[in-house]
């Protein structure tokens, strides 16, 4: 890094060859750094004094708000009166209030004091090339040369070779192996994709409450957002208690939304005539471009939207693609209803639920 | 130092400047420059100059900004935890209390409500990052429209554009952390777009999350990315940019004593460093003002994630609206099946393959124009935005794109706000996407152009006075002034355009040159860029505009005052050379 301001005269310079070529007066001459300007600050003592006073005086200003920040801190609480301000606390908006105000006006004067009272005369600095001279170039390029010779390194294909081979392998592979366990052996199985908690003869039950759903209670035009009951686990429906991961991950994949319309209305896929009851007809929740939980139903048009990139299902029609991004329908889960009109299950989803991925139709 | 400081604030200067026996900082300062020997480095840089000028801020903004966000982090560390257990939560905010939630949202929310300064410091870290990169981007959008990319600052540009993706891939992280609705449904979205990759996208996201989605891991190694990985990487890359920075000196615009060969402004210490200093309080101040008054991303108003929910206009924070406006605009049904095997459009058009596309294009602008153009030579001039106008026209033409793709990322909330059909604005968006550029780029250039013609109006014939005069015929006419030559030399301090020659295809033994076709190609690409652009007037030309001038004058020396419509403005005042004072 080499600069130096020894020179402070304009010059117009010139000869390296790494700089523009500046045909000079080409069409008007370089007229010069015009003259320095005195500030009213530089010749009038009373503006010096003001400029003087106005810094301290925001100084002075920076401590008493810091000194507010404070009393607000230990003024205001948290926590029960979090929005007595326009929505936000208190405690917050005086703490931020003071804080900038105490930032600001620091900055302000000393900004304020650049500007008003130090020197103001500009410098000239004269630029240098970003290469290096050519004979440090040369110089560089011979000690490396000298380098690489006394290592050896260019004589010994077999040494160097092996050398970087065992560089690349010996630091490379373990530090891909170790990451290995970011997905643990026992969850690292694409075809757990293809699968959710759903299993013949489940019961769709409500979600967040988990209630199980008679068929006889839904009127036609209503959307019900559901949930398979091993989601629920009680003594009397005998599912396992879920934990932790496993229990996000089937909530995950396992919402379902359930609407009722008009028989009359629904165009059944050929294959998927007995996969409803009575208009009831029940498909996955998790959109299948990129995985929302769809959820904004139109009762008149049977459509329902993504809130995430508007892609719109037409439930009357298997729920295919009528507007947006997505690719294909959302999978529709087989339902019956069991000897108490509890709607169930016929089966788990045909399909994957949710998002596409390369081997989705492997599965 | 010949600088004349006669007059400059003495009350300042009541004590001598240097001590006459060294006092304890003076023997400090030996003591550590027997050691470290930095007074040589330092006697360089300390009166270093920077030119002034206020686009120049605004990188700054982006520096001072990132400090703030280094500040407010570690305070909200100190109480964070990036944990997805799963707690009850029991804390003062009643309308979640008895929830449950990961233990990342409930300290959270912990922070929000009962640590003092909490909130403040969490929104004023949320504040920051959107802070931090919008100046980065207004920061980028200067150094592009005033050339300062040329040589020899291409490397600082590409070290630029790696910080822009890393900050919003830093700004990601982060709201993803707090574990809330909002936040999971991005997640999930990023799940999505991972599974979309060929080949490996499953695997990708089991080994990203621990398994499958959503999992318990995700939350702890965003953590770790979002306060250790990126920023420190960040951190090195500002550093290697500061110090290109410091090394090329900074860029200058030219005028009169501004030259290739110089840099003209103030000294490192004081007066730079002062502002510099002085401007960081007030980046920290605002900032603080926006966490105190202005709320964002409020995640206890959103609750929880909960993979079964999402609420209608979700957004992501407003970085990452173009890829996702994008996401959006894609027509359905987009995904093809080949040998069993799903390649998903849909995704990875607008995530996977245009963003990185984009960012590609923008590292290559500087390296594109150096090839066009044939220039190597050093650049510390910087050029009028209308200078350049096939390059202006080309930025504007990424800012269109980027500004119809944001837009689309919003789409839902402008069809609720305008009670437009959602419907509609997606298909005037899939057109606009790729008329919107051409258009913008063709307009832009004919602007820039006649703002070029303008500029030589203003040379040769001077400005217009807005004084009619009328002749004795009957004619009449504005009359011009010339303007000063300050101004005049200003406008002029800039290289004429070269357009390369077309190579002739053979050479000299009627042998095909190898390059031909390359070189064909740049001196096409050349006359595109440079071809229709104005040239400042030569000497010539100059000169005899100013002889006409003179005879217009002439005819007007019966006129018993100066004509010059400016008696009761500062026009003149400001080219007069016996003006005191300067009007600060």
């Amino acid at each position: 890094m080499s600069n130096d301001n020894s020179s402070i005269e304009p010059t117009s310079g010139g000869g390296d060859s790494h700089l523009p070529e500046r045909v000079e007066a080409d069409p008007i001459a370089d007229p010069g750094l015009p003259p320095h300007k005195w500030r009213p600050t530089d010749v009038d003592p009373k503006a010096e004094r003001r400029a003087e006073r106005q810094i301290a005086a925001m100084f002075i200003g920076a401590m008493v708000m810091a000194v507010l920040f404070v009393v607000s801190y230990f003024t205001f609480s948290v926590g029960d009166s979090w929005d007595t301000i326009g929505g936000l606390g208190a405690s917050t908006v005086t703490l931020g209030v003071t804080l900038g105000l105490t930032l600001l006006l620091i900055g302000t004067a000393i900004i304020h004091l650049a500007r008003k009272l130090m020197a103001d005369a500009e410098m000239v600095e004269m630029r240098h090339p970003a290469a290096s001279p050519q004979e440090d170039r040369d110089a560089t390029v011979a000690a490396l040369n000298a380098g690489l010779d006394e290592s050896g390194i260019g004589r010994r294909p077999l040494v160097r070779n092996t050398m970087f081979g065992a560089i690349g392998v010996g630091l490379g592979l373990p530090s891909v192996v170790l990451l290995r366990d970011l997905a643990p052996g026992d969850q690292l199985d694409i075809s757990k994709l293809a699968k959710t908690i759903w299993a013949p003869g489940m019961r769709l039950v409500r979600d967040v409450v988990g209630t199980p759903i008679l068929a006889s209670e839904i009127e036609v035009g209503d959307l019900i957002n559901g949930a398979p009951e091993a989601m629920f686990p009680t003594e009397e429906n005998g599912y396992p208690e879920l934990h932790g991961a496993q229990e996000q991950i089937d909530k995950a994949k396992g919402a379902i939304i359930i609407v009722r319309m008009d028989p009359d209305d629904i165009t059944p896929l050929k294959g998927r005539e007995k996969w409803t009851v009575d208009g009831i007809i029940c498909y996955s929740k998790i959109c299948t471009h990129v995985g929302c939980p769809i959820s904004l139903y139109e009762r008149t048009t049977h459509h329902v939207l993504c809130p995430c990139h508007q892609s719109t299902f037409d439930l009357a029609d298997h729920a295919k693609v009528i507007f947006g991004p997505a690719a294909r329908p959302l999978p529709q889960l087989p339902i019956a209803v069991d000897e108490e009109g509890y709607l169930v299950a016929q089966s788990d989803f045909t399909e994957p639920i949710g998002a596409s991925y390369w081997e989705r139709e492997k599965q | 130092m010949s600088v004349d400081t006669s007059k400059v604030a003495t009350s300042n200067r009541t004590n001598a400047a240097t001590a006459s026996k060294p006092g304890p900082a003076g023997s400090l300062a030996t003591w550590a420059d027997d050691r470290l020997g930095l007074a040589t480095a330092m006697k360089k840089n300390l009166r270093k100059v920077f030119p002034d000028h206020w686009s120049f801020m605004l990188g700054e903004i982006a520096l001072w900004s990132f400090v703030v966000l280094l500040l407010t982090g570690v305070f909200l560390t100190l109480w964070f935890n990036p944990s997805m257990g799963h707690i009850t939560y029991e804390g003062s905010y009643d309308q979640l209390r008895g929830i449950g939630m990961s233990e990342s949202m409930a300290s959270t929310v912990h922070i929000s409500f009962d640590v003092r300064g909490g909130l403040l410091m969490r929104q004023m870290h949320h504040w920051a990052a959107a802070i931090f990169i919008a100046s980065m981007m207004v920061h980028l959008l200067r150094v592009a429209f005033t050339g300062a990319y040329r040589k020899p600052r291409e490397l600082n540009w590409v070290i630029g554009c790696v910080l822009l993706l890393l900050g919003t891939l830093e700004g990601f992280t982060g709201y993803s952390l707090p574990d809330d609705l909002l936040s999971g449904t991005g997640v999930r979205a990023a799940d999505g777009f991972l599974k979309a990759t060929p080949v490996v996208g499953a695997y990708m996201s089991f080994f990203l999350f621990g398994g499958e989605f959503p999992g318990e891991s995700i939350i702890p190694r965003l953590y770790i990315i979002h306060v250790l990985l990126i920023p420190g990487i960040l951190l090195a890359l500002i550093a290697a940019h500061m110090l290109l920075l410091v090394y090329h000196k900074h860029t200058q615009w030219p005028g009169p004593g501004r030259t290739e060969q110089n840099v003209v402004g103030f000294p490192m210490l004081p007066v730079y460093a002062a502002k510099a200093g002085g401007f960081f309080f007030m980046v920290f101040g605002v900032i603080a003002l926006m966490g105190g008054l202005m709320s964002i991303n409020p995640v206890w108003k959103f609750g929880p994630y909960d993979p079964t929910k999402v609420t209608a206009g979700s957004q992501p924070d407003w970085y990452m609206g173009w890829p996702d406006g994008l996401l959006r605009i894609i027509p359905s049904h987009w995904e093809s099946v080949i040998f069993g095997y799903t390649i998903s459009w849909n995704v990875m058009l607008p995530i996977l393959i245009v963003p990185p596309l984009m960012l590609v294009v923008l590292i290559l602008l500087p390296f594109l124009e150096g090839w066009i153009t044939g220039d190597k030579r050093d650049h510390h001039l910087l050029q009028r935005p209308r200078n350049a106008p096939t390059r202006t026209a080309v930025m504007v033409a990424l800012m269109t794109f980027y500004g119809l793709a944001w837009a689309a990322g919003g789409n839902d909330i402008i069809a609720i706000k305008l009670h437009l059909s959602i419907n509609q604005i997606t298909y005037f968006m899939r057109v606009a996407i790729f008329l919107g550029p051409v258009l913008a780029f063709w307009i832009t250039r004919r602007w820039c152009i006649s703002l070029q013609r303008h500029d030589n109006e203003k040379l040769l014939h001077g400005y217009e006075t807005g004084i009619i005069t009328r002749s004795p015929e009957g004619q009449y006419s504005e009359r011009h002034l010339p303007i000063s030559a300050t101004s005049a030399y200003t406008l002029t301090a800039r290289d004429r355009d070269e357009v390369l020659a077309l190579p002739s295809e053979t050479d000299s033994a009627g042998v095909t040159a190898p390059n031909s076709r390359s070189e064909r190609l740049r001196a096409r690409l050349s006359s595109w860029m440079y071809s229709n652009n104005v040239q400042k007037p030569t000497r010539a030309e100059l000169e005899e505009a100013h002889h006409h001038a003179e005879h217009e004058a002439e005819l007007q020396a019966g006129l018993d005052h100066p004509a010059d419509g400016h008696q009761f403005d500062d026009h003149r005042l400001r080219d007069a050379d016996d003006v005191p004072l300067r009007d600060h």
